[in-house]
């Protein structure tokens, strides 16, 4: 049965996109049919982070408003066959998101696809509540930060009381993706640990993304980071976190990115 | 990391600033004199064949491709045969 995943933080700049990219590509490595919708409306970026920037006919917004049909408007990935991108509109305004229209989308779509991940956008107005609004399962994205935590703990008591299924007296599926983590950073104090975060906001663990620069390379490429270099530690963390996501159990670790003596006197050059 | 994949590996800012140059490019209107031209030829091309022949969405083909030199754009229309002619 189609599941619809929001990826959502509140704060931004903590990873929500990478993450939609990342785990979307996972998932459809794995076999599954994968949507990844930019309830960005106004300021889309996943197009340019999959590398569809060139391709983009119709939006979401054209879809909502009937001016396109699904079909049209859903774009297939070029490296991936089962992974395709429904993109944010950069001109309208987000108020063109109308509850009832994206309910109809979205039901249309968990027809053709087994995951639909909803790119939410920062903030808790319109964008970010309709991203939420019909998820089955949400991802916060948090990085080990104070304000970044403060936000997520806004976000998990939005998903509590203003979501579909909470309304209706269901808990939403809630998991905690910690972005950007240091494992050296934490271990000397001058970072908050896994354990910290957990303890503050008691939702489970879904994955740990170690800061690497392989994030940046694939976003400059244009190609998500589980696809662009799936061996690099937030490849491999990302894809253990799309297994756990399926239901599988993976033992938690921070995987990190091992540099041979050329890679460690000429990492800094190369790109 | 492999050798070969070392000395192979392109560096990607690079890619990063040639994609930003053209996509801003098309949407500062720099490309085509106006915002978004493809898209707006896009709206009106469909909207003068529509004039003409009644056209189901599923019966028509949009792609786009924004390049540096030159965009295109490919519409495909199916227009349905008149009632009776087979």
């Amino acid at each position: 049965m189609a599941k619809v995943l929001v990826v959502t933080s509140g704060k931004g700049g903590v990873g929500k996109t990478t993450s939609s990219a990342a785990l979307g590509a996972a998932l459809a490595h794995g076999g599954d049919k994968v949507v990844v919708i930019d309830f960005d409306v106004g300021l889309r970026n996943l197009d340019l982070v999959m590398g569809a920037e060139r391709r983009v006919v119709f939006d979401l917004i054209n879809v909502v408003q009937g001016d396109a049909k699904l079909s049209q408007a859903l774009i297939r990935d070029k490296r991936l066959e089962n992974l395709s991108l429904l993109p944010a509109s950069q001109t309208r305004d987000k108020d063109a998101l109308t509850e009832e229209g994206v309910a109809k989308v979205l039901n249309e779509l968990r027809e053709k696809f087994d995951w639909i991940i909803c790119d939410s956008p920062a903030g808790i107005e319109r964008g970010a509540t309709m991203a939420m609004r019909h998820a089955d399962v949400a991802v916060v994205v948090t990085n080990p930060e104070v304000s970044s935590v403060r936000d997520s703990d806004r976000i998990i008591g939005l998903l509590d009381s203003k979501t579909e299924k909470a309304e209706k007296g269901d808990r939403i599926e809630k998991h905690l993706l910690l972005t950007r983590y240091d494992p050296a950073r934490a271990e000397r104090g001058e970072m908050l640990k896994v354990d910290d975060v957990l303890e503050i906001l008691s939702i489970p663990l879904i994955g740990i993304i170690p800061e690497s620069e392989e994030v940046l390379k694939a976003s400059n490429m244009g190609s998500p980071v589980t696809l662009n270099n799936p061996a690099s530690a937030p490849g491999r963390a990302y894809f253990d976190a799309a297994r756990r996501l399926k239901g599988e159990t993976v033992e938690m670790t921070i995987p990190n990115d091992k540099k041979g003596l050329l890679g460690k006197l000429f990492g800094r050059r190369a790109a | 990391m492999s050798l070969m994949s070392f000395f192979n590996r392109r560096s990607s800012a690079p890619v990063a600033r040639e994609r930003l140059q053209i996509l801003l490019a098309h949407e500062r209107g720099i490309v085509g004199g106006q915002p978004d031209l493809v898209a707006k030829l896009r709206e009106e091309i469909l909207a003068v064949v529509r004039r003409h022949v009644m056209v189901e969405h599923d019966n028509v083909q949009v792609k786009m491709n924004r390049d540096a030199d030159i965009s295109t754009l490919e519409i495909e229309v199916e227009i349905p045969a008149p009632v009776g002619a087979r």
